[in-house]
């Protein structure tokens, strides 16, 4: 994988993971500045039911407005929005949610593709996305599609990851990215807003 | 990734082909989902460009009917969210229990799951033989699947969990009758149901109702829309008749929403 430059722009950052992820996240999120310039958007696996047990975890973490998103909600700067379990998450032209009863991709719903995919059309090249831990390859196609809109893959060292296999994968198929460590994942989200 | 190929005008082009040719307007259907639907069946059915997609869909009526089967989305399940069928089963319910008679219309209701769950709380509350169930959506195929009421045999353990969260107390099994495939629900609650096709975009209010369930469509539905149909819901509503909507969906920004009471923390509203 060739090494990316950081956008000049970042309208928009979007991130997803599955197993192993949720670790990340804590760790990210205390250390987060609370001025972000962009949405944050974060998409994980995991089972439905017990809903508002992430956004509760991360809200005690940071003064960030979490949100679980509701469908056709807007996409407000420096709010996190999470997606709700059981529906794919799109994003409009008009910067709006929408949510999506459809299939599952890659056995999941949401899927990472899913909101990769539709983040890359939308922000194009002023989007960054962040791949975590994980054990399955859901993910990998959508990096691929934001590097083909111009956004920038962001993928965790496959070594700091609790399942390295999601990583592994997008560090084998996606052309063009950044691997960046657990721990240096906060500091580069910061440096982000201030372009 | 075709996406990058297809733009929003070839999309806008097609949908409008399908007005034209076949009355059907999803103009005001939430476009990223729209697209991603139109993207997926354009991909898996191998065409050699746009174009000809375009004339098939355009002129093909049987490859249409596949069209309307593949853009709609018909996932469903049973007792899908439990804790929304114990309110209905709870707070609903029990106060039709003085109707003499009990008219419910399930819009966008998919191969049925839906409709035959409520059919069995309603015949637990010893409600169903005053009950009828109008189950209604835009595409035709999934309703001949419905009236049928057979569900795959491999999602009835899934099922059979969720009905028991929601509150139901029976043995599951013995609301229907299980081959190798298949399991076939109990005719005695399709008998209280009636299927027809009806188009949430174009179609009028065709009767007046206690209780409209109308769950996961409105996600696919831009905010216009929804409002649209809000009316329509409205039009075919009883004074202190309930609306139930999907879990991610809300009446709360159409502009007549005062004159509804939500119940508690489900996504149930009272007209008032
Ligand atoms: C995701 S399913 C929801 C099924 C079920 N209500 C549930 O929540 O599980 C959406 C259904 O809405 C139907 N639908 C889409 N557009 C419609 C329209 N304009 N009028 C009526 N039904 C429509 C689709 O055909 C599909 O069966």
């Amino acid at each position: 994988m060739a090494e990316a430059l950081t956008p000049d722009k970042c309208s928009a950052l979007v991130i997803g993971g599955s197993a192993g992820s949720l670790d990340v996240l804590l760790k990210i999120f205390p250390d987060l500045d609370t001025n972000i310039s962009f949405p944050i958007i974060i998409v994980t696996h995991r089972k439905p039911g017990n809903d508002t047990l992430l956004a509760d975890l991360l809200q005690n973490r940071t003064d960030l407005k979490i949100r679980e998103v509701d469908e056709k909600e807007e996409i407000v700067a420096g709010c996190v929005y999470i997606a709700p379990a059981d529906y794919h998450l799109l994003i409009e032209k008009n910067k709006t949610f929408s949510l999506d009863y459809s299939e599952k991709v890659n056995y999941s719903r949401p899927s990472i593709d899913v909101t990769f995919q539709s983040a890359a059309e939308i922000y194009k090249d002023e989007l960054v996305c962040i791949l975590l831990s994980g054990s399955n390859a859901d993910g990998v196609e959508g990096l691929k599609t934001v590097n083909n809109f111009g956004g920038l893959a962001v993928i965790q060292n496959p070594k700091t990851a609790i399942m390295p296999y999601m990583p592994q994968q997008a560090v084998l198929n996606v052309k063009k990215g950044t691997i960046l460590d657990a721990v240096d994942m906060a500091d580069f989200i910061n440096k982000l807003a201030t372009k | 990734m075709i996406s990058n190929l297809i733009d929003n005008e070839q999309i806008e082009t097609l949908l409008s082909d399908v007005l034209d040719a076949h009355g059907y307007d999803f103009s005001e259907y939430s476009p990223a989902s729209i697209k991603r639907r139109i993207l997926r069946l354009y991909g898996l059915d191998n065409f050699v460009s746009f174009a000809e997609f375009r004339y098939t869909v355009k002129t093909d009526k049987q490859y249409f009917k596949r069209f309307l089967e593949e853009i709609t989305v018909n996932v469903t399940e049973m007792f899908r969210d439990p804790s929304f069928y114990k309110a209905l089963r709870n707070d609903v319910l029990p106060i039709f229990g003085t109707y003499p008679f009990i008219r419910i219309w399930v819009a966008g209701c998919s191969t049925g799951e839906e409709a035959y769950s409520l059919a069995i709380v309603l015949k637990e509350l010893k409600l169903l033989h005053k009950s009828l169930i109008y189950a209604t959506d835009i595409n035709p195929s999934v309703l001949e699947k419905a009236k049928k009421g057979m569900f795959p045999l491999n999602y009835l353990k899934g099922y059979s969990e969720n009905y028991l969260q929601s509150g139901g107390e029976q043995d599951f099994s013995t609301y229907y009758a299980a081959n190798y495939t298949l399991a076939k629900f109990d005719e005695t609650l399709s008998e209280k149901m009636i299927f027809s096709t009806h188009n949430l975009v174009s179609d009028h209010s065709f009767n007046e109702f206690q209780l409209i369930l109308c769950r996961n469509v409105l996600i696919y539905f831009d905010k216009e829309l929804q409002h649209k149909v809000f009316q329509l819901f409205d039009n075919s509503l009883e004074q202190l008749g309930y609306l139930a909507l999907g879990s991610k969906e809300s009446l709360d920004f159409w502009p007549k929403a005062k004159q509804f009471k939500r119940i508690k923390t489900e996504k149930i509203w009272r007209k008032l």
